[in-house]
């Protein structure tokens, strides 16, 4: 839970000119503003952690503000304050909303915005005339690092605003932004820093993050918590079946499509809905299934990451002039861009996390006196299981905890290269600078060693790369052991390749006319939008897929281009993103488990939940808060083993590949299996119950902790996963080149996959440094070992074993999802469903 | 029965036969003719991962070191008594200069442990002596001619490389891309041996003119062996 709140004592006050300006608009200032006005005053720095409409971004200028009002224009051109957001969107959004007050106090400010769309010409002319306030992005800021001339640029700077912090901190984005922090704290050492984030678990985590850390010990930052704002009022969609008083919800699936009618309603007794969706491809269903249902021809649109930008410029824009009665989005617009009057938002399937409802909760309405209201849709069972743990959790305002993350090293390469790329280093300078940075804080000088051999020969232990180096002795006077840039063109490589952000190679999308069924010429026809390669890939000619709104027909490749049609296919293939799946976050499990096993917490359940949850302890039993439920049952000609962690997909993948592996090895004859984000299938040609009676294989063996040693390296050594992981590792650090549109022309041949490079890296040097850092992201990231390992230990001695003579209710919703193909066939969940309905009578028969 | 003698055949080495001659594939990416006791491979690449490095890209350096146990075990478990490099065995003029002095032991002894033929190759047109071996722009056999580049159809008895082919098929929704063999029993494309060496989709304009429409084969590379498939089955990149 949250500190209470701790704004600091003495509060300033403002200079005339802003308490008129407050005055005039009909404001006061709030207390955090002032606070945080006070703590920069003394030359301090502080973490603002305020909820959306607490005029949180003024707060985080206002400081920069009365400094700059406080100097005599002209001035000499140089940067004052540096304002850095996750959202080259928010960047620009934030820039207008200053402008105001500072058109109106009729202040000389300069403000200006810099992401990857600034025009050439503009930036260099920033290089040298800085503007007061800067506007920017992580990638932004590391790009500046790298110039000659950092110092002069940098070295006037006196204030630093971070935006989003929360969002930022925990990712490879927040490591490059922790190094050029450090930087920052070197070229200008009196910098005041000031975060900005919404409510989370553990804010030292992030008062440590702003802050240059000691070499040993730590240092936090300054807090100020704005107070809350009112509750919000949460409900949980359960829609009646129609013409009937049975509430319906489906036993397995994501799309929630029985639940669209009512949510259309929502829309028709709103002014503005925001309807967030977890993944690209279920925005794109709803938004269809929608249009579908809108016989008002309500102004509903798309807004996901895919589309091209013009396509969603025009609906933010559409969005900010009020013209729009729904936007169906993705994460895109979780953070902080201000949309004006939404007045509910709707949630589709399961929250996944508490702070992330929290945050989308935020978005309707930024008035903080009114409550935000918010509807939650569940898309099947455990999902209102879920839903009703994320509104007791926003209710009660508690969050999610963060998973210490520690810095990687395949960005501080990218940050060493770019240092050289600035100015001469000196590595044992540098180690201290990077140590600095709370995320490198653990970081030994003999790993910094090796990711500095890696940036200039690539660190192999078959030495032969020395003649081509990358970093070159500077050499300049005796004792100089610093290291510069080789040569210009490495320069130009850092700066092609900076950033952490690997796009899976994307595809655009062209619409082509088409006559009949023979699509006309090549040419011509608007671009929808990019879409991933390895979806495309899946494809042939004649396929159909749901894409910005449209059933589309794929008619073939051209070049980087997919070329398609429309069409009229009544169930097209739904595209299967990577992107935006979130696992249940821990929390949320915890207390997804807990409500199981806490019968007084049901009935705030709706009936068919609570009478499924009625016949499984009946059945067989239910999970309970600290143990681990293992059903085994027959059906068909095998065995099903059912367990239920509640650790969200990916850590159950993991579990599964390894469990597999094990029961292989028993003897088991396991065949395959299914996880979800609440359990796992898996089945067999024998019974591991009957093993496990029989003492052939014990579950406490099964379940070992041990299984996260050599098991999980014999499968990695295989797994596709660690290949994927392994490019996006090797591309930020350095070691290949982003692909752009317009090089593969150049064709597969000359070229080289990074799987190959792999298979040999991992075959002749497997503890080279970039394997390392391979590792580690997968564990962390695509594998989830870290909770795999958690839920072990949780659970160890704790496994309870129930053989069943058949499935039982809980098992229902993880079986149905066998057999469904490995793109999502979201449309053929109705089939399926259909085909369901004998292993439901099966589970729920009371005799 | 005898389909499963067939199979049993398949899971060891399929045969392919040109012009009358009969090449066993290896899934390693080698064509060998027991009768003539002759391995050919194409496209070794040595030191491709170096001449990136001398770009500003410093690939692993273990491809040359990865190419050659490839052919050593092959050579152990075959003791061939002919070897032909189709070109392109080094990826420049200066691959020698880079290579890792074990490494280039290592090649030498095994070149010199038999009859070494390396054809010239666009990337190394003069292939360094150092390691012994005969250089040829090409090599007759029989009715067969090994060749580097291979030439416009008819080009028979022809068996060539340089182009790397690779095939795409479908198999239940999933896209399998692997190196393969590419032959209409007139001719034949090796695929490239080197560890780094990347592939070129067999239906890409650069094989017009040398296969004949829909009537080849390509002859992918498994795990554990080599699998024919028809070109009216495969999928362009």
């Amino acid at each position: 839970m949250m500190k209470p709140l701790a704004i600091a004592r003495e509060t300033a006050t403002l200079p005339p000119l802003f308490a008129r300006w407050f005055e005039s608009r009909g404001w006061s200032p709030r207390g955090h503003q002032l606070a945080l006005l006070s703590l920069a005053e003394a030359g301090k720095s502080a973490l603002l952690i305020a909820p959306t409409g607490a005029g949180k971004t003024l707060a985080g200028f206002l400081p920069g503000l009365v400094d700059l009002a406080a100097r005599p224009a002209p001035r000499k051109p140089a940067l004052h304050t540096l304002y850095i957001s996750p959202l080259k969107a928010l960047a620009v959004d934030v820039k207008r909303n200053l402008e105001m007050p500072v058109a109106e106090m009729g202040l000389s400010i300069s403000i200006e915005t810099r992401t990857g769309d600034t025009p050439q010409n503009r930036r260099q002319r920033q290089r040298r005339e800085p503007p007061d306030i800067l506007m920017t992005t992580p990638e932004q800021l590391a790009l500046l690092l790298s110039y000659p001339d950092a110092g002069a640029f940098f070295g006037s700077l006196a204030h630093l605003v971070l935006d989003e912090l929360h969002a930022l901190a925990n990712s490879k984005r927040g490591d490059l932004l922790s190094l050029g922090l450090a930087r920052l704290s070197k070229l200008a050492p009196g910098l005041r820093r000031t975060g900005l984030s919404a409510t989370v678990a553990e804010p030292d985590a992030l008062r440590r993050y702003l802050m240059p850390q000691p070499s040993s010990g730590e240092t936090l930052s300054e807090i100020v918590v704005a107070p809350v704002g009112a509750r919000p009022e949460i409900s949980v969609l359960t829609p009646l079946e129609d013409g009937r008083e049975e509430v319906r919800i489906p036993w397995s699936g994501h799309s929630a499509r029985h639940a669209l009618p009512a949510v259309y309603e929502a829309i028709r007794a709103n002014r503005t809905v925001l309807v967030f969706v977890n993944t690209r491809s279920q925005a794109e269903f709803v938004v269809q299934e929608l249009w579908r249902l809108n016989e008002d021809a309500l102004p509903i649109a798309l807004h996901h990451g895919s589309l091209s930008s013009e396509a969603r410029r025009k609906v933010e824009a559409a969005m900010s002039a009020g013209t729009l009665r729904a936007v169906v989005c993705t994460s895109t617009l979780d953070l902080g861009i201000d949309w004006g009057e939404v007045d509910l938002v709707v949630n589709m399937g399961a929250p996944k996390g508490a702070s992330r409802l929290a945050q989308r909760i935020g978005r309707a309405n930024h008035r903080l006196d009114e409550p935000s209201r918010a509807l939650l849709v569940p898309a099947n069972r455990f999902e209102v299981l879920e839903c009703e743990a994320a509104r007791a959790a926003a209710l009660e305002g508690a969050q999610d905890g963060m998973v210490a993350r520690t810095g990687a090293l395949d960005v501080l390469a990218q940050h060493v290269l770019g240092c050289a790329c600035s100015v001469p280093f000196d590595p044992d300078d540098l180690y201290e600078e990077v140590r600095s940075a709370a995320p490198y804080h653990a970081l030994t000088r003999d790993d910094f060693g090796k990711v500095v051999d890696f940036v200039s020969t690539g660190g192999y232990a078959l030495k032969n790369y020395d003649r081509f180096a990358r970093l070159r002795p500077n050499a300049k006077a005796e004792g100089d052991m610093r290291l510069r840039a080789a040569s210009p063109s490495v320069i130009q490589q850092y700066r092609m390749n900076a950033g952490t952000i690997v796009e899976a190679p994307m595809l655009k999308v062209r619409m082509i006319k088409s006559r009949g069924r023979r699509p006309i010429g090549l040419m011509g026809g608007r671009t929808l939008g990019e879409i991933e390669e390895y979806f495309i890939d899946q494809l042939s000619p004649g396929d159909t897929f749901l894409f910005a709104g449209h059933v589309l027909r794929f008619e073939g490749l051209a070049e980087t281009e997919a070329l398609v049609t429309k069409s009229n296919d009544p169930s097209p293939m739904i595209p299967s993103y990577y992107g935006g799946k979130f696992p249940l976050s821990t929390y949320l499990a915890a207390r997804v488990r807990t409500m199981l096993a806490h019968r007084e917490q049901w009935s705030s359940l709706p009936a068919p939940v609570r009478e499924w949850l009625e016949i499984q302890a009946w059945r067989s039993v239910l999970p309970g808060e600290c143990n681990l439920l293992v059903e085994c049952f027959p059906r068909g000609d095998r065995f099903y083993l059912v367990c239920y962690p509640f650790e969200g997909r990916l850590a159950h993948q993991t579990l599964g590949m390894l469990l597999t592996r094990r029961l292989d090895r028993a003897g088991a004859r396991p065949l395959g299996f299914v996880a979800s984000e609440y359990s796992l299938a898996i089945w067999s040609l024998r019974d591991p119950g009957l093993m496990h009676e029989r003492h052939e294989l014990p579950l406490g063996e099964l379940f070992a902790e041990d299984m996260l040693g050599d098991d999980l390296d014999a499968w990695l050594a295989e797994s596709s996963l660690l290949k994927r992981t392994f490019r996006d590792c090797a591309i930020i650090s350095g070691l290949i080149e982003r692909r752009y549109p317009g090089m593969e022309k150049t064709g597969r041949q000359v070229t080289f996959s990074s799987d190959l490079i792999y298979n040999v890296l991992r075959e002749h040097e497997p503890g080279h440094i970039l394997l390392r850092a391979t590792y580690n992201d997968a564990a962390t990231g695509l594998l989830d070992v870290g909770r795999v390992a958690e839920m072990l230990k949780r659970v160890k001695d704790r496994i309870l074993l129930k053989r069943l003579d058949r499935v039982s209710p809980l098992a229902v919703p993880v079986l149905l999802d066998i057999g469904k193909v490995s793109v999502d066939g979201e449309a053929n969940e109705a089939l399926l469903s259909e085909a369901a309905d004998d292993l439901i009578a099966e589970a729920t028969r009371l005799v | 029965m005898k389909d499963r003698r067939r199979e049993a055949r398949l899971e060891t080495h399929p045969s392919l036969r040109v012009c009358g001659v009969s090449f066993d594939l290896m899934p390693e990416g080698a064509a060998w003719v027991p009768d003539e006791r002759l391995l050919v491979v194409a496209d070794l690449h040595l030191e491709k991962g170096s001449a990136f490095a001398a770009r500003g890209i410093a690939l692993p350096p273990y491809d040359t070191r990865a190419t050659i146990a490839r052919l050593e075990a092959l050579v152990a478990k075959l003791k061939p008594q002919t070897l032909v490099a189709l070109g392109d065995s080094f990826h420049d003029g200066n691959a020698e200069h880079r290579m890792d002095e074990e490494d280039a032991a290592r090649l030498a002894r095994l070149s010199k442990s038999l009859d070494w033929i390396w054809i010239a190759g666009n990337h190394d047109p003069v292939p360094p002596r150092a390691f012994g071996g005969a250089v040829m722009e090409e090599l007759r056999l029989g009715p067969l001619t090994f060749r580097h580049e291979p030439r416009a159809a008819p080009s028979t008895g022809e068996v060539a490389g340089h182009l790397h082919p690779c095939a795409a098929v479908r198999v239940r929704g999933r896209r399998l891309r692997r190196r393969c063999f590419a032959s209409d029993g007139t001719r034949m494309i090796m695929p490239a041996f080197g560890a780094y060496a990347g592939g070129l989709n067999v239906l890409d304009a650069a094989y017009d003119g040398l296969l004949p429409g829909f009537d080849f084969h390509a002859w992918m590379m498994g795990a554990r062996t080599v699998i024919p498939v028809s070109a009216r089955r495969l999928e362009a990149d």
